[in-house]
């Protein structure tokens, strides 16, 4: 940049030198976004069937629970911090419901126990890391053993079955037209975190942390009270995930949703997030988890086994990855 | 005594073990050595003197292989040499025992003590019983009673001071230096201690001592010599040299008149701190603070300063005292309490605790006002432009845009940015804590001139300065600290280097 004649003049400093839509032109969402493009064509070339908009909005059910819960996660991470038991929180979260179910509650109470057991593993995470300073990776590898064991400790080998037709509505109805219930939460809940990452204080504080906690404290940052929230704002993701895939697989076993967590980060990290904090964006993490969902989608109707669907997804990423360090490489 | 006989072994050779000639070392912006001389003689203790910035820690990093000089040689046993690398100054006999000894808290002391160098078996593994009946030795002839086996982390700093010492004669070092070896003993090891260097000194090794101690270089050293603003003043024997003339030699220059201090209007008292203590840091704490006052807090690196500061900002708690700001009692539990009660504090790790670099400057400036330029918690951006532009402008920053990345400035821009952060929350005391060191002339000049500007405005300043001109220049009142006590206080005629540096080096009661 050649700004050397205005800050010669000195105080003249303009507020920015690259206009914001230039920026987002050369950033990593805008690429990501160009291969998301390419993989569609390239999916509605390889199969007639891919352009139906039933199978796409089936299609959607593959990544929209994980997305709702990459959202926070991708707030976690660029705080600098990382959760790895929102799968077990959907276990857990899952099986209260299933023994709600089983005393006879209602649907709403079935609702309100799913986000309450999120809210509660959240807070308990929180308070572990923010509370008593715990480093997060190892407190929600620990609570990931301690949530689904609980879980396993209730069920054994069997399962709740026989959820109330009404309750079905969250993972199998539609708002409209093709659109789901899930569909339409996740456009919702990009939109909602979209603005808290992006256009509030509460925002702006979660990058500070990330970048630098001590200089957060430093300037009069509450850092472990975001960090508290964080979690807790995680916990609940995890918890509407459970009532959404609960609901759609019709039942609860202790297995549910295994491996979810590993998705869920390599979403926030494909859609640009630094897996070390401080940067990243929502509508990096929506286009990620449609990328992910089209791969997933076009392989299948391909008939791929799932076995290599995941080799894809992994190499993917890692290329994803790669390729603006090998590029920089390059250069130098 | 002692010292004569080692002068008689040094006399027959008359070459120093190690000499600089002329040696300059410059970093960006700074001349941290300017054509220094400093010799060090076998079995003899050479005291190196000089305040903070003297140089000191410049020369044990040149002796130690971390820096190269930029002109001058080094000599050893007259012959020049070149120390590229540490193994290569490790090798030339030359070891440093630090403030902090680096050290490996989970290895054992035999494993500390040999680390590099260990004996091997005939199968080229470390003999660990070779190594620890070595060790064993070692300890032994320094008088440590150490168990080889043991963990470093198990062992307190005297203790790994004296393992420190054991690797250093592992390494049949001819020249052991010793940077503030005493700043965390107690009063009886300090005095295990200097038996030691006696031993160190009969085994005829060349110690080079760094200390702000007078009663120490006094009670150790057999030479002296003087380091000022990179510069070598002077040299020679200590049986030849007074205290006052050490301080004398050490402070040197007239003050220069240069600071563009306001004769201040100084108002209501804003701040008093009452008998604060921490039960590490510092006991007894209480001073007042005035409206309009720019309060000079000098002392020696580790005398608490820094930690009174962070307590009053919230950082720390003090375990017993009381501040108050205007006749409000204050309960500090986070950074942010402090400031909306009005307190500000500019750190002194900048990089670390002032800008958070990654981000740019509007969102470091704006950040702990974020509730002003933003509407119910939702941010506006051209509120922020506009709050970045009103403060960055008054300290004249130097930047390419308001949306530059801070860690891309300069050290005296980013410190102007911290500063104008600060402002923008309109606070009623600011306190900063070495706020122009490693920053350029003109960056410090701007930032001085600030300092009084907004003293003038009312504000109250406290300003933590290790620097006796700025401190002296810049100061209505100087509070010197020392061991995490208050051990004076100094306004108009009294503020002279001389007492201030006697006061901080603890001399009054002990110096004949």
């Amino acid at each position: 940049m050649t700004a050397t004649s205005t800050s010669i003049r000195g105080r003249e400093i303009p507020d920015r030198l690259v206009p914001g839509w230039k920026r987002a032109l050369k950033s990593w969402e805008t690429l990501l976004f160009v291969v998301a493009v390419a993989i569609f064509i390239a999916n509605s070339l390889a199969s007639p069937y891919f352009l139906d908009p039933w199978n796409l909005s089936d299609a959607s059910f593959n990544f929209t629970e994980k997305a709702i819960i990459a959202f926070a996660m991708a707030m976690l991470i660029i705080a600098g911090e990382i959760d790895l038991s929102v799968a077990a929180i959907i276990a857990l979260a899952s099986t209260a419901m299933g023994m709600a179910m089983t005393a006879g509650a209602p649907v709403p109470v079935l609702v309100l126990i799913g986000l309450a057991t999120g809210l509660i593993c959240g807070a308990f995470n929180g308070f572990l890391v923010a509370g008593l300073g715990l480093p997060s990776i190892v407190v929600t590898i620990g609570t990931m053993s301690l949530f689904r064991g609980l879980a396993y400790i209730v069920l054994g080998d069997g399962a709740f079955t026989g959820y109330p037709d009404a309750f079905g509505w969250f993972g199998q109805g539609y708002v409209w037209w093709v659109f789901s219930f899930e569909l339409v939460l996740f456009v919702v809940m990009a939109i909602v975190f979209g603005i808290l990452l992006h256009a509030t204080d509460f925002g702006r504080r979660v990058y500070v942390i990330g970048n630098n906690a001590t200089a957060a404290r430093f300037s009069g940052v509450r850092v472990d009270r975001i960090r508290f929230i964080l979690f807790l704002l995680t916990g609940l993701m995890s918890g509407i995930a459970a009532i959404c895939l609960t609901s759609r697989l019709g039942s609860t076993r202790p297995s549910i949703a295994t491996g979810f967590e590993l998705e869920v980060v390599t979403m926030v990290v494909l859609g640009g997030v630094n897996i070390l904090g401080g940067s990243g964006s929502i509508p990096g993490v929506v286009i990620a988890a449609l990328v992910m969902g089209l791969v997933t989608f076009g392989l299948g109707l391909l008939n791929v086994p799932g076995i290599v669907m995941s080799i894809i997804i992994g190499a993917l990423l890692i290329s994803v990855i790669a390729l603006p360090r090998l590029w920089k490489m390059a250069r130098t | 005594m002692l010292t004569e006989t080692a002068l008689a072994k040094g006399a027959e050779t008359h070459v120093p073990v190690l000499s600089f000639r002329g040696i300059s070392k410059t970093f960006p912006g700074v001349r941290a050595l300017d054509g220094v001389e400093l010799d060090l003689f076998a079995g003899q203790v050479t005291a190196l003197i000089g305040e903070n910035g003297a140089g000191k820690s410049t020369v044990v990093k040149i002796l130690t292989g971390i820096y190269q000089p930029d002109g001058g040689t080094i000599l050893v046993n007259g012959v020049e040499t070149r120390f590229l690398t540490a193994q290569a100054a490790a090798e030339a006999g030359v070891t440093a025992i630090h403030q902090e000894t680096v050290l490996f808290d989970e290895l054992t002391v035999a494993e500390n003590i040999f680390i590099g160098h260990a004996p091997r078996t005939r199968f080229g593994l470390i003999d660990a019983s070779a190594m620890e009946a070595e060790a064993k030795r070692l300890l032994a002839s320094i008088g440590a009673d150490l168990d080889p086996r043991i963990r470093l982390r198990e062992l307190g700093i005297a203790s790994k001071h004296l393992v420190a010492i054991a690797r250093a004669l592992s390494i049949d070092a001819s020249v052991v230096i010793m940077d503030e070896p005493t700043a965390a003993l107690s009063h009886k090891e300090i005095h295990e201690l200097y038996d030691l260097v006696e031993k160190l000194k009969a085994q005829g090794k060349a110690i080079l001592f760094i200390s702000h101690k007078f009663d120490e270089i006094f009670r150790i050293a057999d030479r002296w010599t003087v380091f000022r603003d990179g510069q070598f003043v002077g040299s020679g024997r200590i049986a030849d040299v007074t205290e006052g003339r050490l301080v004398q030699l050490m402070v040197g220059r007239e003050v220069d008149k240069i600071y563009p201090k306001r004769p201040a209007r100084i108002g209501p008292p804003v701040l008093t701190v009452a008998g604060y203590c921490h039960p590490t840091e510092f006991e007894d704490i209480g001073f007042t603070l005035h409206q309009g006052e720019i309060l000079g807090f000098y002392g020696l690196v580790g005398a608490g300063r820094s930690e009174v500061m962070q307590a009053l900002f919230g950082i720390t708690r003090p375990s017993k005292g009381a501040c108050r700001i205007d006749d409000r009692v204050l309960v500090l539990r986070s950074t942010a309490d402090a400031i909306a009660a009005g307190i500000v504090y500019v750190p002194e790790d900048r990089g670390r605790q002032g800008a958070v670099k990654g981000l740019p400057i509007f969102q470091n400036v704006t950040l702990p006002s974020l509730e002003k330029t933003s509407r119910a918690g939702f941010l506006r951006l051209a509120e922020e432009f506009r709050m970045t532009r009103d403060y960055t402008s008054r300290l004249d920053l130097r930047a390419a845009s308001l949306d530059q990345d801070v860690g891309l400035l300069s050290g005296g821009n980013q410190q102007k940015v911290v500063i104008a952060k600060w402002l923008a929350t309109k606070p009623r005391v600011i306190i900063l804590d070495e706020p122009t060191k490693g920053i350029d002339i003109g960056s410090k000049a701007a930032v001085h001139d600030f300092m009084s500007e907004l003293a003038a405005q009312g504000l109250a300043v406290i300003m933590v300065s290790s620097e006796i001109p700025e401190v002296l220049g810049m100061s209505d009142r100087v509070i010197v600290m020392r061991e995490g006590r208050i051990a004076a206080e100094f306004q108009g005629g009294s503020m002279t280097p001389e007492n201030l540096v006697r006061a901080a080096a603890g001399i009054e009661g002990e110096a004949a």
